[in-house]
């Protein structure tokens, strides 16, 4: 087990390099930070010093060594815009991201899991073949548009919920969330169900399908001639079965949330890193792109880890396998 | 329900799966009765019924199939029109069953012990160390070593044979008045055929449990069952005591069968065997279903044979059976 956890950290580590290096000098390529940040009336001697200031003036790998060297004591830079380090920038960002990702998550699982084992028990049903069109609209609706009716209908029509900021926030182990207080529940529910639309149809179909497959297996109908209720035959034995698919996706797809929580920060006005990321390409603040895709990385490099470990848990046949190797 | 009515007897019995492709006759009109204590084997080539019947008895035939007609009592009570609830209570408690494919049979993901007690808690009102207790007795039963720590295992880091002996422990947990067994040893090797062979004989006699032995092979039951139904195309082709019906065999299916299991006797012998596959289910022709390779077919053989008693003791649906050979 810990041969195997060893293996996939350091092929993570080789990950994160190679994505630095893509990141690094993919941002750099791109537009002149020059023509946006310094004032073109000043005079060429404080262009030049602030160059110097920016480090601009040096070679690029050098530019990369440097950026590396500084990534290693926990620097990324300090953003052009707001003069703050970029990586604290989004460090203060993440938590009301992650509370809006791990909302989205929590909901697709409440409702996708219940929604797909039924349907995937009783496929001829009516309701079964509402919940499976339903997850076809949540999959191609683009999350912009839902997003945006979602606040017609439910801030500007009806007037129920709040449509922009998180609203009050309490700290948590130091971190402020919303999620604690009734105004911040009120301000999280309509940008985490935006979010978590897209999350849902995909866990609703994986676990129909998964179900599809499971009942039909000898090991079930085994089951069922032991004499078990369908109760425990279902929550138990088909459950733990799917499971495996929809951790797995789940996780791996954890990472998606937090990239699609641009667009759903945005129409909601939730201060996330999402929003300060779109605000930081339109200024071309190359320190906070960049650090803004470095600390994505590692996210879904720790993501992945933490997927293959709880695979490993749910599925006794890989935990065998990674003791053997 | 008297003392005396039979462990199950199964009149008339038909599945049928309504495919979108048509009907298909599963089990066309099988009947046959198990005494407690006895063991019928149920023989026959792949696809002609047997597992089917296996379902229909404790009612888990899946869509499109469905029991659409025969009658079915289990201990005097009538279980072809029973309620799922008691189904539920007859199941893997009164009768139980073994599945065919040992690799298929236990969930990958669940421990040995839990699959072994929750089928004791399913039934018994006791606790945990009870019914854990009841498990490991059965593992020991059917000859797993170390049961103990087995119990802790899941099925992949059991061989085939273990599964399959699990699967029997399973069977066994709850003293069952009646076992299915569905082609249990053929995953087995031969040393643990016998012993498992063996097991079953005993648990016949000591505890009265009555059993249906599923197999295409009928060496297997020669030393084991009481009494034999040979099935073929969804029916009932033969019927009558073990060592009888192998010795005079009059239907001809049954004598092709016999033929073509080697023997020590007629070694070196070409093996006879049964010419022709056994027919798709599927809009089958009327008349007898064995007609095509059979070396006796006639002109009256395109009707269906009704079952007769060309000798005592014997049930046979066959228009010309081989009676001159059994006298
Ligand atoms: N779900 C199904 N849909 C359609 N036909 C089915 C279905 N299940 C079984 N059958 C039909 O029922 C027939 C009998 O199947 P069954 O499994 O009982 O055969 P068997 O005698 O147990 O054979 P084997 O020795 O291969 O196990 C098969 O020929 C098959 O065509
Ligand atoms: S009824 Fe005719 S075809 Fe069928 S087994 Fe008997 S002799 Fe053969
Ligand atoms: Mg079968």
């Amino acid at each position: 087990m810990s041969a195997f956890v060893i293996r996939r950290l350091m092929q993570s580590i080789a990950v994160v390099m190679v994505m630095s290096l893509i990141v690094f000098f993919g941002v750099n390529i791109v537009g002149d930070p020059v023509d946006m940040l310094i004032n073109p009336e000043a005079d060429q001697a404080d262009i030049e010093a602030a160059i110097k200031a920016l480090g601009l003036d040096r070679p690029a790998h050098e530019q990369y060594w440097y950026f590396l060297v500084n990534a290693f004591k926990g620097d990324l830079g300090s953003s052009f815009i707001f003069g703050q380090p970029a990586l604290q920038l989004i460090v203060q960002r993440m938590p009301a991201t992650l509370e809006l990702a791990f909302s989205a998550l929590f909901l697709s699982v409440l409702f996708g899991i219940p929604l797909g084992v039924y349907a995937g028990l009783r496929p001829d049903t009516l309701t079964a073949k509402t919940i499976m069109s339903g997850s076809i609209l949540g999959f191609s609706l683009p999350t912009f548009w839902v997003g945006l009716m979602m606040i017609m209908v439910f801030a500007v029509m009806l007037g129920w919920l709040p449509s922009t900021g998180r609203g009050e926030t309490v700290l948590l182990f130091g971190v402020p969330v919303s999620f604690l207080t009734l105004d911040g529940l009120r301000h999280l529910l309509l940008p985490a169900v935006n979010l978590a639309l897209f999350k849902m149809s995909l866990v609703t179909r994986l676990a129909r399908a998964g179900t599809r497959e499971v009942v039909h297996q000898d090991y079930i109908k085994f089951a069922r001639a032991k004499g078990l209720s369908p109760r425990r035959v279902v929550l138990v034995h088909v459950l733990k079965n799917i499971m495996i698919p929809v951790v797995t996706v789940i996780g791996l797809e954890f990472g998606g949330l937090i990239a699609f929580s641009v667009v759903t920060e945005s129409v909601f006005a939730w201060p996330g890193m999402g929003k300060l990321i779109i605000e930081s390409i339109q200024n071309l603040d190359r320190p906070v792109i960049v650090a803004y895709l470095m600390i994505t990385v590692l996210m879904f490099v720790f993501i992945n880890l933490v997927v293959d470990v709880l695979y490993s848990v749910l599925d006794p046949r890989v935990r065998l396998r990674d003791m053997r190797a | 329900m008297g003392t005396d009515a039979p462990a199950l007897k199964v009149e008339n019995l038909e599945t049928h799966f309504f495919t979108k492709a048509g009907v298909v006759k599963a089990v066309d009109g099988v009947g046959f009765s198990v005494e407690r204590a006895q063991i019928l084997g149920l023989v026959g080539e792949s696809g002609s019924g047997k597992s089917v019947t296996g379902f229909s008895i404790l009612g888990l035939v899946d869509p499109p199939g469905r029991v659409v007609g025969g009658r079915i009592e289990f201990m005097g009570e009538d279980i072809a029109n029973a309620d799922e609830a008691r189904m539920q209570s007859l199941r893997g408690n009164r009768i139980a069953m073994i599945f065919q494919d040992p690799m298929m049979t236990l969930n990958p993901v669940l421990r040995i012990e839990t699959q072994m007690v929750e089928t004791v808690l399913a039934h018994r009102k006791v606790d945990r160390a009870a019914a854990r207790a009841r498990a490991r007795d059965a593992l020991g039963q059917v000859g797993i070593p170390s049961p103990d720590e087995r119990l802790a295992a899941y099925p992949h880091q059991f061989s085939g044979g273990m599964r399959q002996r699990v699967a029997i422990a399973i069977a066994l947990l709850n003293d069952p008045d009646l076992i299915i067994a569905d082609e249990p040893t053929t995953a087995l090797d031969v040393t643990i055929q016998a012993q498992i062979l063996h097991e079953a004989q005993k648990l016949c006699r000591e505890r009265g449990t009555a059993m249906i032995w599923i197999t295409h092979d009928l060496t297997v039951i020669a030393g084991l069952a009481d009494k034999v139904s040979v099935m073929y195309a969804g029916r009932i082709v033969e019927a009558g005591a073990i060592d009888d019906v192998l010795d005079h065999p009059v239907h001809p299916y049954t004598k092709g069968l016999i033929g073509s299991v080697p023997s020590r006797n007629k070694r070196g012998a070409p093996l006879y065997q049964i010419p022709g596959m056994t027919p798709a289910l599927l809009n089958l022709a009327p008349g007898c279903a064995f007609r095509e390779r059979c070396p006796r077919a006639a002109p009256a053989c395109l009707e269906q044979p009704a079952p007769s008693e060309p000798v005592p003791g014997r049930s046979v649906r066959c228009f010309r059976p081989y009676v001159e050979a059994a006298s």
